[in-house]
């Protein structure tokens, strides 16, 4: 069965040597979290995910959650005792605002946090991770009410929270929304319908359940301008906080699935529930978008988390392993074959992952970075510009790391060899759990046209150029440093080839949307990997300084692993030029009647 | 009641260390390190203690380099109510420890001090012992079990045959095993409320204390690797082996 060590050391070396996060302790939050208290808190975190939540994991793969006929669900054994320890330990208040009894800490620093639960289990983050966004929505939108209502027990856990948008006939496509909501003269609404697909629907971790749900207001317009956010709670709450009547809101069913099988995926029947419109009527997907890009990163994240997991168990078992014999000649004579680790092929499999892990987790927790001086910068053109990244590097970070990060678990289940396909070894469960976040919170493919067809070409590509100019003026600041040379030819050549497939865009996409739409993939693929080049880039620089400090493995170690990047993952961006070139050609080129 | 908790930095349990290639001791250079185990154990009882209104301070102290105060913030977020850093750099013997230990006693006055019954870098399992011997007090080691009446405290010790229960009197000390208690994990709160908790740094010299090692290392190797044991078909078999080949009976 794997294990899990949280990679605290990496965390540690993005906030104090490569995002330099100290440089912001003049702004809130980042006040109250100087870098040696979030290290400690960090640690204390690690112990909890290592010893507590990992251990379930396999628990909710094997269990899976049970729905009764009465409409209850029950956890997989152990999760709710694990809850109740993550309530204790006030985890869940970590990046929410002081005012609900939140912690406020940055959300770079949440971020750490969320990877060591998701690495852990990733079934049970979906619970607390799902209240964060719910809390998110209430925090930016509600009401002083509903936010004194809902807020606090949501920041404890006490309560849980959800997203309901997914309806049988209605996923990517939420125009095509049917759940209705009635007036009721006294400003509550009363909600009916049936949404699909709500992750934590109805489990028994907490009191209460916090749904919150889109609805189309009866008399609104048809399509995507006539969709509402409304609160609905399992329990209604009174104006005391306490909790009162059970609302018209049951769960139907609960999904048997792939993966994740931790975290209930539930059918529910809204029937005359009572609900609170969140904002304003018919604004209720711009709502939601504000949420969008935080709920997105943290899927991005996912990937990264479930490869690191997936990674730790192969290369323990890439070390205990004995087959064969190293090509160069026996590396433990005395032992009957060496272990596995002496093969390339081998080798290439953990360098592929462990460079596109490290990568693909800076470049979340440099965006994140952006995410928290947007709010919390007073400076306008800081702002604008942590907006513009923001925008534009969630749909990358989603699609590109979670293709990866699947792909990247099934190669560390191809470590185990056979054992990798026998479910007792515990890696199937990597695979399956890392599968769905490909396809939730925007199926990737969305994710590539979010980024094409509307974050490119934002306030005139404001965004991407931003982005070419930061890049150019690291490659000119470090053009005469001889160690970085090939880190600098690779950026060099690597945002060049993502400026080539942004130009062909804006030439080619716009005369022909299908052209847009079909190197939508590879160009989302080319951006990550660009992306990536330049994470590597900021790493080895400042492994570089960081040896010139004090000699340590670790700094020669993030160096090799940035050379095999460049070396062997980067090539692939080529590829995705050349395709994404090619445009709507051969892929649109049969008749629908042909297939 | 007062009570005084020692903490001591170590590397993190989960690590396997390497032996220096002069052999003059173990490289830790770059390696996780945190609060010794036994020392946890020690932090967690007295922290339960003070939950059930028998204690009402509890002072966590460090003996170490500057990032030993890493170590009592940990004690300070599972519950300890302030620290005291000793700054030492290089190794301090246990009778060092002992010595300075005895100076922050007659400083601060505790009725207990509850310390981890070894650290698990040189596994010494001394320096309590040492303490209660300069002090003149008593002490229950090996604790498994502890109550605290108002002037005596129960130990229930582990002892090679079982358990032992002495009972001391006021001020005493009282070391940890392992079964005492299960440490918790600190909450988010309280990690947060112990970096506004204050910690004293002294020098040791501030005590009077020569740390200054006694002991010489001559050499630090690693344990022989272990061979392959053999299966034995009878009783009478190995008994003979025992007997004849490894020449233990
Ligand atoms: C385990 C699980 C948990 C989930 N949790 C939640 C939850 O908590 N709350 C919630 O509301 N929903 C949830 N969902 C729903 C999830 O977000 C949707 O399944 C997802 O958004 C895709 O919608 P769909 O399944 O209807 O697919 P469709 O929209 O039918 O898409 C099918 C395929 O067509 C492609 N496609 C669709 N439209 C376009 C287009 N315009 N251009 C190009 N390609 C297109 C998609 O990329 C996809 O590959 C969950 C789903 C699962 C499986």
């Amino acid at each position: 069965m794997p294990t899990y060590k949280a990679p605290v050391r990496e965390f540690m070396f993005l906030y104090r040597n490569v995002l330099h996060v100290d440089r912001h302790s003049n702004l809130p939050a980042f006040a109250e979290a100087p870098l040696d208290l979030v290290e400690q808190i960090l640690g204390e975190g690690a112990k909890f995910c290592e010893n507590v939540l990992q251990p379930l994991n396999a628990v909710g793969d094997h269990e899976g959650c049970k729905r009764s006929p009465d409409g209850s669900v029950t956890t997989p054994t152990g999760f709710k005792d694990a809850y109740r320890q993550l309530v204790d330990g006030g985890w869940p208040a970590l990046g929410a605002d002081p005012v609900y009894g939140g912690q406020g800490l940055p959300h770079v620093v949440s971020l750490a946090w969320n990877e060591m639960v998701s690495s852990a289990n990733m079934a049970f983050g979906m619970y607390p991770g799902l209240s964060h966004g719910a809390y998110e929505a209430i925090h930016h939108h509600g009401s002083d009410a509903q936010k004194d209502m809902y807020l606090p027990k949501l920041v404890t856990g006490e309560w849980t929270g959800t997203m309901n948008l997914t309806e049988p006939h209605c996923g990517t496509d939420l125009g095509l929304l049917r759940t209705k909501a009635v007036p009721q003269g006294d400003g509550s609404y009363k909600i009916s319908g049936q949404k699909i697909f709500i992750s934590a629907g109805e489990h028994d971790l907490a009191e209460n359940i916090i749904h919150l749900v889109i609805a189309r207001i009866e008399g609104a317009p048809a399509g995507t301008k006539g969709i509402s956010l409304f609160i609905v709670p399992k329990f209604l709450v009174n104006a005391d906080g306490s909790l009162g009547a059970r609302n018209g809101v049951v769960c139907g069913k609960i999904e048997e699935k792939m993966g994740i099988h931790g975290n209930a995926t539930c059918v529910m029947q809204y029937e005359d529930a009572v609900g609170h419109l969140i904002g304003e009527p018919n604004k209720g997907l711009a709502v939601m978008f504000v949420m969008m890009n935080e709920a997105r990163l943290g899927v991005g994240l996912q990937g990264v988390a479930q490869a690191e997991g997936a990674y730790q168990a192969a290369l323990a078992f890439a070390k205990d392993r004995r087959q064969g014999r190293s090509l160069t000649g026996p590396k433990e004579p005395d032992q009957p074959a060496d272990s596995i680790l002496v093969h390339p092929d081998v080798r290439r499999m953990l360098m592929d992952i462990k460079s596109v892990t490290e990568g693909g987790r800076a470049f979340l927790f440099w965006t994140a970075l952006y995410g928290d001086l947007l709010h919390k910068s007073p400076d306008p053109a800081v702002r604008e510009k942590a907006g513009d990244y923001m925008a534009l590097m969630t749909p990358v970070l989603k699609g590109f790391l979670t293709d990866r990060g699947y792909a990247n678990a099934t190669n560390c289940q191809q470590i185990y060899g056979g054992h990798g396909y026998i479910e007792e070894w515990g890696m199937s469960q990597f695979v399956r759990d890392a599968r769905i976040a490909q396809i939730y919170e925007g199926a990737n493919g969305i994710q590539a046209l979010d980024l094409v067809g509307r974050k490119l070409a934002a306030n005139g590509g404001r965004a991407v150029f931003t982005f070419f100019n930061e890049i150019d003026a690291f490659i000119a600041d470090n053009a005469d440093d001889a160690q970085m040379k090939p880190f600098i030819d690779a950026l060099t050549s690597s945002k060049a080839q993502l400026q080539d497939g942004t130009m062909w865009l804006m030439q080619n996409g716009m005369s022909n949307f299908d052209n847009a739409g079909a190197a939508s993939h590879d160009y989302l693929h080319l951006f990550g990997l660009t992306a990536l080049t330049y994470m590597w880039a900021l790493m080895v620089k400042a492994s570089f300084d960081g040896k010139k400090g004090k000699p340590d493995p670790f700094f020669d170690a993030k160096i090799a692993v940035g050379r095999h990047y460049i070396d062997r993952v980067l090539p692939d961006a080529a590829a995705h030029l050349a395709k994404l070139k090619t445009g709507a050609g051969t892929v649109m080129a049969l008749p629908a009647d042909a297939f | 009641m007062k009570v005084l908790v020692p903490v001591k930095r170590v590397l993190d349990y989960n690590l396997k260390v390497k032996v220096k290639s002069d052999q003059s001791g173990v490289d830790l250079s770059n390696l996780k390190m945190a609060m010794n185990p036994f020392c946890e154990i020690a932090v967690e009882e007295a922290v339960r203690l003070k939950e059930k209104g028998v204690v009402t301070e509890i002072v966590a102290v460090s003996i170490g380099p500057e990032q030993a105060q890493e170590t009592i913030r940990t004690a300070l977020a599972m519950g300890a109510d302030r620290g005291i850093l000793v700054k030492v750099d290089g190794d301090v013997e246990p009778l060092a420890v002992a010595k300075i230990l005895k100076g922050i006693v007659e400083a601060e006055s505790p009725q207990l001090v509850i310390l981890g019954k070894q650290a698990i870098d040189d596994d010494a399992n001394q320096t309590g012992q040492m303490l209660a011997a300069l002090l003149g007090w008593p002490q229950g080691t090996f604790a498994f079990k502890i109550d605290v009446a108002s002037d005596k405290v129960t130990v229930t010790r582990e002892v090679d045959g079982g358990l032992q229960t002495v009972a001391l009197n006021l001020p005493a000390i009282v070391t940890t095993d392992l079964r005492l208690n299960e440490p918790r994990y600190a909450s988010l709160p309280n990690i947060m409320k112990a970096k506004k908790k204050p910690i004293d740094v002294k020098a040791a010299a501030d005590y009077g204390v020569d740390t200054a090692p006694r002991l010489k290392v001559l050499k630090v190797t690693e344990p022989p690797k272990r061979q392959g044991g053999v299966k034995v078909k009878t009783v009478a078999e190995l008994v003979d082996k025992l007997k004849n080949e490894a020449g233990v009976l």
